[in-house]
């Protein structure tokens, strides 16, 4: 069983395609991850394949820009996660003052992301860190079956890394991530995928690939 | 291929000459086009000795007399009130429709309203409201609409796309709009708002030389009592409100002004007007005279055809005339005057005068500035020339000024200094800044020009001034249709010859100058 798969389909705009092609396929219950070096097309098939998932699943979405808008404050773009399940006069009213049912639940949900303090502080106030905490905010609150992440935890260092992917991990039963750390992605990934040169150099469960098949996707 | 071959900037340079838009061939066209109209210009004097006027007005402007303060107080605010109402009536207006301003219907919309100049539009709105307080804020709310949506629509085109693509589908249209797309732009927004408002100012005053109750309208009345002292006091009060508009107007305030504005705007007594002036305004004043009875093509072709040759044409080429001649000098005014602002150029001492000078002309509307030289030079086209290049002249010396300055760290340690610098450094660098302004300005001296017909200068204003005079609203909207035609037509040829000439600005600078 699959939750949204490619077959044999071409990534990329025209004779810029990165990825011609390319089959792909996501199970529920799958932690995967991509690994490459840049440029090789994780965040194109990233995006790919959540524009498939997102047909027929509640899907969170963690890009690797945060895409956050700075003039607000932590707890309204973490809020945006959830704009889909209102109507436009609900989420007008909580865009003047927020709800305090809202309030509350996205609180639960910066806690442990140790953003609750700077709740009403304004993003671009932030550090780097914040942001992107901010930004894995907005996909807790959002919640659903897959979680898509593009190199989601790029911005913090190894331990805080390690206690977010925990957190994805409890939150989502499903996830696609794109990560250059290869020893956080051993740890949190199920299935490893390597991605080289336009197509895909190994695709198998964590335990199975070895260094030196890690060694060769990285080789110049 | 054609983009690399444009990849060199000699290559560019010669492909442009090509098509025959370089730069200095479009400042020889405009010279050429100014000394074209110079024989049919009308500079004479009229008999007026302006020695004696102006003498007798500079020694009233060297003692300012604050005595009227009642007065000049109450215009001054009245001038105020206005602004801002007019002023947050067209930026909400604007706000709405900038969402939709990629629609036909919305675009053309927007170009008609802002076509036609506030004087035009109170001038029209009289004719249903009368003299009324809602006449003035109307007057400045329509046009402004129309703008406040092109430049708002672009500004929430220039802000970051990426977390309105993020947000989850379905997220309905408001609210992806509220979150994800106006927070962004809401700075440049607020800050073009408060731009808007200094035009504002000025268009709330000038607003007053057709009657309605702001400074104009004191400043005329001082004029004809001869009281040259007062008038001298209101002109200093209104220099020093415009100058201090970022003072005073604050984000947070900008309630209470608007709520202190509706207020004393509701407390204006204005003459009442008859009931179902605006239907007879629609159904029958603003229809050609020949159809009112009925459809009638030989008479709707005697009405039109004099309409067309005894004063659409002439008015036509009056306000060409005045326009190109003044936008040469103003042209010539900037391009001479920028240096007078920039360190390095110009000693403290003169930077101090310089942006003094530049602060009052720009201060001064055009119209008023016509105003001011009407009653030294008497009627010609001479006032209204003056004061479209000393308003139009100042105002691009100043951007020129101040994106001189910002080039100054980025010229070598051992650049020259004074008129040196100014020839060989500042002014090649800001040739195409100096032309994008110009063609800019072009589109704004051939409104005002039109409009200064109202001072009784020949210009299309002039004819659109008589015609309602006489209670002929459709022939005065034949002429206004007319002038909102040419000016949206220079406006279009204007940003053609930017685009070919390759003279851009940056955002800021493009939005500035009213």
């Amino acid at each position: 069983m699959t939750l949204a798969a490619l077959d044999r389909e071409t990534l990329g705009y025209g004779r810029a395609a990165v990825l011609p092609g390319l089959s792909f396929a996501l199970a529920p219950g799958e932690r995967v991850v991509l690994l490459g070096r840049s440029g090789v097309g994780k965040t194109t098939l990233l995006n790919a394949m959540h524009d498939r998932l997102a047909r027929d699943h509640r899907t969170a979405l963690v890009p690797q820009d945060h895409a956050l808008v700075p003039q607000l404050s932590v707890l309204k773009n973490v809020l945006m996660g959830r704009l889909d399940d209102h109507g436009a006069l609900y989420n007008l009213t909580n865009l003047l003052h927020v709800r305090r049912a809202d309030r509350a639940g996205v609180v639960d949900v910066l806690t442990p992301l140790g953003l609750a303090e700077l709740a009403d502080r304004p993003v671009r106030a932030l550090s780097g860190g914040q942001k992107q905490r901010v930004a894995l905010g907005r996909a807790w609150w959002r919640g659903g079956a897959v979680l898509i992440g593009d190199e989601p935890v790029s911005a913090v260092d190894e331990t805080h890394a390690e206690a977010l992917l925990g957190q994805m991990r409890d939150r989502f039963p499903t996830a696609l991530l794109a990560l250059h750390d290869v020893a956080l992605a051993r740890s949190f990934a199920t299935r490893l995928v390597g991605l080289r040169r336009g197509g895909i150099l190994f695709d198998a469960p964590a335990t199975e690939v070895s260094d030196g098949d890690i060694a060769a996707l990285y080789a110049h | 291929m054609a983009t690399s071959r444009l990849s060199t900037p000699t290559e560019a340079r010669r492909s442009a000459r090509r098509e025959g838009w370089t730069r200095p061939r479009v400042v020889t066209l405009f010279l050429a086009l100014a000394l074209l109209a110079l024989p049919f210009a009308d500079f004479g004097l009229a008999g007026h000795d302006p020695g004696a006027a102006l003498s007798r007005m500079l020694a009233g402007f060297l003692r300012p007399d604050f005595g009227a303060v009642e007065q000049i107080g109450r215009a001054i605010w009245l001038t105020v009130a206005f602004a801002v109402a007019g002023v947050a009536a067209g930026a909400s207006s604007g706000l709405v429709l900038a969402p939709f301003y990629h629609l036909r219907a919305v675009r053309w919309l927007c170009i008609a309203l802002r076509s036609v100049h506030e004087l035009f539009w109170a001038l029209m709105l009289m004719q249903i409201l009368g003299i009324s307080p809602l006449t003035g804020v109307l007057a400045i709310a329509l046009p402004y609409a129309g703008i406040f949506a092109k430049v708002f629509s672009e500004q929430l085109d220039e802000a970051d796309p990426r977390p309105a693509e993020v947000l989850p589908r379905g997220t309905d249209a408001l609210s992806r709009f509220l979150y994800a797309r106006a927070p962004l732009a809401l700075t440049a927004m607020k800050h073009y708002t408060l731009y808007r408002l200094e035009c504002g100012m000025r268009a709330s005053a000038v607003l007053g030389f057709v009657g309605l109750p702001t400074l104009g309208f004191q400043l005329d009345s001082f004029f004809r009592m001869g009281d040259y002292g007062a008038a001298s006091a209101i002109m200093i009060c209104y220099v020093v409100l415009i100058a201090s508009v970022r003072q005073w107007m604050r984000p947070v305030l900008a309630p209470l002004w608007l709520l202190a504005s509706a207020v004393t705007l509701a407390l204006v007594k204005s003459p009442p007007m008859g009931s179902g002036a605006l239907m007879r305004f629609l159904t029958e004043d603003i229809v050609p005279a020949p159809l009112r009875d009925g459809w009638d093509f030989t008479g709707l072709l005697h009405w039109l055809v004099p309409l067309v040759t005894d004063e659409m044409l002439p008015g036509l080429l009056a306000t060409f005339v005045v326009a190109q001649i003044a936008l040469a000098l103003t042209g010539a005014l900037a391009f001479a005057g920028f240096g007078l602002i920039v360190p390095r150029v110009t000693p403290r001492w003169g930077r101090a005068l310089g942006h003094l000078g530049l602060v009052i002309l720009r201060s001064f509307p055009e119209y008023m500035l016509a105003y001011l030289f009407l009653q030294v030079f008497g009627p010609s086209m001479l006032p209204a020339v003056l004061a479209l290049a000393l308003h139009n002249g100042a105002i691009i010396a100043h951007l020129l000024g101040r994106e001189g300055e910002t080039l100054l760290p980025t010229l070598r340690r051992d650049a020259p200094r004074g008129l040196t610098l100014w020839g060989w450094e500042l002014a090649p660098r800001l040739s195409g800044p100096f032309l994008a302004l110009c063609l800019y300005r072009w589109e704004i001296i051939l409104r005002e020009t039109a409009v200064m017909g109202l001072l009784g200068i020949a210009t299309l204003g002039f004819y659109i001034d008589s015609a309602m005079a006489e209670l002929r609203l459709d022939r005065a909207v034949v002429l206004l249709i007319a002038t909102g035609l040419v000016t949206a037509g220079i406006d279009a040829l204007s940003r053609a010859l930017r685009r070919r000439t390759g003279a851009g600005l940056s955002g800021q600078t493009r939005v500035e100058g009213c």
